[in-house]
């Protein structure tokens, strides 16, 4: 007998996913080069490794796809709702049929580990367009009125840390509303919305609904400032949201941003430990923290302070850092070098500021982008650790000795996203929760995330919400 | 983990009243089931194949308490148990010994007999099992019988009337009795019947109780009831034998019982006790099965990664 009980590795078969040497741009329905030819190279973050060639969407296409959309409206809008909503049940048919490869795919592309694409981000992906396709025919009744209009063409720009998940939450309500969508992809994860693209196709949606431009921000600031788009929908970063802000600013197009955050994750002294340290756990490096409504603030109570970090760094210990392709696999590669490079900076500088840096003994892989798992003690208000999103597997641990310390810590913040509350007792969670400013709060457990509940931030953490009936509001003229 | 942490004298403390032990007992964090439940889920995706199969395998082997509890067990029935539990699989000698036999106090001597010489320890159910609704004069008539005849480990239930009616104090004082009576000679198991106890939080209660009590191990349940052993509530009493380690350095074994019956539930609960309580509960001193059914399927699974090819029930032996 071994000494001690290794697992096998199990990784999950590449061969599921057919990836191409190069992808065009999706535009009125077909894949087509980039006005100017540009091209960028997207790579695996877990091994550097270079997947394909994707055309780079500069302002002329955005031009193109704008008119393809503006041009689809007219007929797409005119459908009536129960039509719309067999597009949409079928694209969340599809979606589900090609959810291994798709899986896959995502990981291969992001460096999250598949136990998240597979289990979390696919089934979601598909609920999402599974829900709003039920609202399609339903949106007289959806309490914003008779009859209410869609906007026109939607400019969507969303992130890469969820980049299949945080597309469904973009096209699914605005086209179950009548819209028609232009999206940019991240730079560093533009394949899944691409095999997406292919999956309107598939499922016979009429040329020019949905229009795809992978591209860097340069393509993403041309989509809002075009001015024959309706509505702008952004998730990504608070920096860029203002600029977004600005652009958009006097015009009259509806605007809804889902920015950054720096959730606390609030563990009173009578709460379900070891569940407790699950969900911080599971707060902070679930997608390495790759979330902006991470529970990146632990506020623990003072009383619990020594038993709650023992049994968080025991647990931490057990985490499995590696291949994202492997099924065993809890932590996978961090997106991108400059991602990787600012995690780091600002980890740097908490230890600079005095605060006790922590991580389990891990082996990190010799290519590829990563960053252990990640534990800050001895943290106040005051350390930029606090409060800079870092965005990234490091968690940032504060006290508090009583409740309404524990809320003014929490609120204490320019964002306001998430939180979570740990306790037994039920009417502690009602009154804590009460109290707080931020758009979701979980209670004994976190980052759990259904198409039914509505999303969205407080402060610099945005406006407007996605998801839930909420979220159709964003894409009708009410 | 209370939110003081006192050193094993502190603990004797707790124990000197009803009230006492109860204000601990209720003081302990609480349980919240789903978030158990999906901790216990997520631990049963790990991919065992392979190298790490045939050691899970080898070592869930060593770990069973082959098990028969039959109104209707006879000599021959506990000797044909015993050749087994030595020789698991006759047609290779390498398997390893099962950890124990698990009788009837009254077959305790056959079962000594069966695996004399063998290393294979001999347990045995005592206490009015599996009811446990005896006079604690004739539960402890019933481990003494079972330790004269030679068991090494008695397996006790509680009291679970008394602990549902709060007396916990009652059901400590059994505990300690029992152990008593077990002397030097038997380690001692406590049964708790998690599936009558019904909630989290109760069974996170009778472990500490059992462990305060001087249990060497506490056990899920006799296998007589609808719910036996889970990997959620395993889960739930591997964190208490860990913490309790972390409070008091005494170590303390756990034992699933019932109703794991094939190779992959129980490669399951390795991974539980592996990432939970941790390696030093890998090994058949610290962690067992209590299962009749099981061995066979670990057996046919061994045979399956050492030729390649699966037999059927006919190559395992039938007790």
């Amino acid at each position: 007998m071994a000494s001690a009980f290794e697992y096998a590795p199990a990784p999950e078969s590449r061969s599921v996913v057919d990836i191409a040497p190069a992808y065009g741009l999706f535009v009125d329905g077909e894949f087509t080069d980039a006005a100017d030819g540009k091209v960028f190279k997207t790579v695996s973050p877990s091994t550097e490794e270079a997947l394909s060639e994707v055309a780079q969407a500069g302002a002329e296409d955005v031009d193109r796809a704008v008119k393809a959309a503006r041009k689809a409206f007219e007929k797409w809008s005119a459908l009536p709702g129960s039509e719309r909503a067999k597009y949409l049940f079928r694209i969340a048919r599809i979606i589900q049929e090609r959810s291994r490869e798709l899986a896959v795919l995502e990981t291969l592309d992001n460096g999250k580990p598949i136990k998240e694409t597979r289990d979390a981000d696919l089934p979601l992906v598909a609920a999402h367009f599974f829900y709003y396709a039920g609202w399609a025919d339903k949106l007289d009744h959806a309490g914003f009125g008779a009859s209410p209009r869609p906007l026109g063409v939607a400019g969507q720009v969303i992130p890469w840390n969820f980049p299949l998940l945080m597309l469904a939450w973009k096209i699914a309500p605005a086209l179950a509303t009548g819209n028609t969508v232009v999206l940019k992809p991240a730079e560093t994860t533009p394949l899944s919305a691409l095999f997406f693209a292919d999956i309107c196709r598939q499922a016979g949606l009429p040329r020019g609904v949905v229009n795809i431009l992978p591209g860097y921000g340069d393509a993403g600031a041309a989509l809002v400032a075009h001015p024959d788009v309706n509505k702008v929908a952004f998730t990504g970063s608070t920096a860029v949201g203002k600029e977004i802000a600005r652009t958009v600013a006097g015009t009259r197009k509806k605007l809804t941003l889902e920015l950054g955050g720096k959730g606390a994750n609030i563990v009173f002294d009578d709460a379900p430990v070891d569940q407790a340290v699950e969900g911080i756990v599971t707060g902070i490096f679930f997608n390495q923290g790759q979330v902006c409504c991470a529970g990146s603030r632990l506020l623990v109570q003072e009383s619990i302070q020594d038993e709650l970090l023992d049994a968080l760094k025991r647990r931490l210990a057990t985490l499995r850092l590696g291949d994202p392709l492997d099924k065993n696999t809890d932590i996978g590669a961090i997106n991108s070098a400059e991602q990787l490079a600012r995690i780091t900076a600002l980890a740097e500088q908490g230890e600079a500021e005095g605060a006790e840096r922590w991580s389990p003994a891990c082996e990190l892989p010799a290519s590829g982008y990563w960053f252990a798992p990640t534990l800050f003690t001895n943290v106040t208000q005051a350390h930029t650790i606090a409060r800079d999103e870092i965005f990234g597997p490091v968690l940032s641990v504060l006290t508090f000795r009583t409740p309404d310390e524990a809320v003014a810590k929490a609120n204490n913040t320019q964002y306001g996203l998430s939180a979570g509350i740990w306790t037994e007792k039920g009417s502690r969670i009602l009154a804590v929760a009460n109290k707080l400013r931020a758009g979701v709060v979980w209670s004994n457990t976190f980052n759990k995330f259904d198409p039914t509940s509505p999303f969205g931030g407080y402060k610099e953490s945005g406006f407007g919400r996605e998801g839930g009936r909420h979220g159709l509001e964003a894409y009708l003229d009410v | 983990m209370p939110t003081t942490a006192p050193t094993a004298h502190a603990l004797a403390d707790v124990t000197a009243s009803d009230s006492a032990l109860g204000r601990f007992l209720h003081g302990l964090p609480g349980v919240d089931a789903v978030g158990l439940e999906a901790r216990a889920a997520s631990l049963g995706t790990r991919s065992i194949k392979t190298t790490a199969k045939a050691y899970a395998i080898d070592l869930a082997i060593s770990m069973v308490d082959l098990t028969t509890l039959e109104g209707a067990d006879t000599p021959g029935k506990v000797r044909a148990l015993g050749a087994k539990a030595v020789h698991p699989d006759p047609t290779d000698r390498t398997t390893p010994t099962t950890a124990a036999v698990c009788v009837y106090p009254d077959m305790v001597a056959v079962a000594k007999e069966a695996v004399a010489g063998s290393g294979v320890k001999v347990a045995s159910v005592a206490t009015a099992f599996p009811a446990g609704r005896a006079a604690l004069d004739v539960k402890l008539a019933d481990v003494r019988d079972a330790v004269a005849a030679g068991a090494d480990e008695i397996d006790m239930v509680i009291d679970r009337g008394a602990f549902l009616a709060g007396k916990y104090l009652k059901v400590y004082d059994e505990i300690v009795a029992v152990k008593q009576a077990c002397g030097t000679s038997a380690r001692l198991k406590v049964i708790f019947e998690t599936g009558e106890l019904s909630t989290y939080d109760n069974i996170r209660r009778a472990s500490w109780l059992g462990m305060l009590a001087g249990a060497d191990f506490i056990k899920t349940s006799t296998g007589k009831v609808a719910v036996n052993a889970t990997p959620a509530n395993t889960l739930l009493m591997l964190e208490a034998v860990r913490d309790f380690r972390a409070q008091t350095g005494i170590q303390v074994g756990v034992k699933p019982a019932g109703g794991i019956r094939t190779t992959k539930d129980a490669v399951k609960f390795l991974v539980l006790v592996n990432e939970t309580a941790g390696e030093d509960w890998l090994d058949n001193h610290w962690f067992r099965f209590g299962a009749s059914s099981l061995l066979n399927d670990l057996l046919m699974q061994r045979q399956k990664l050492a030729t390649g090819r699966y037999s059927g029930p006919d190559y395992v032996t039938v007790d």
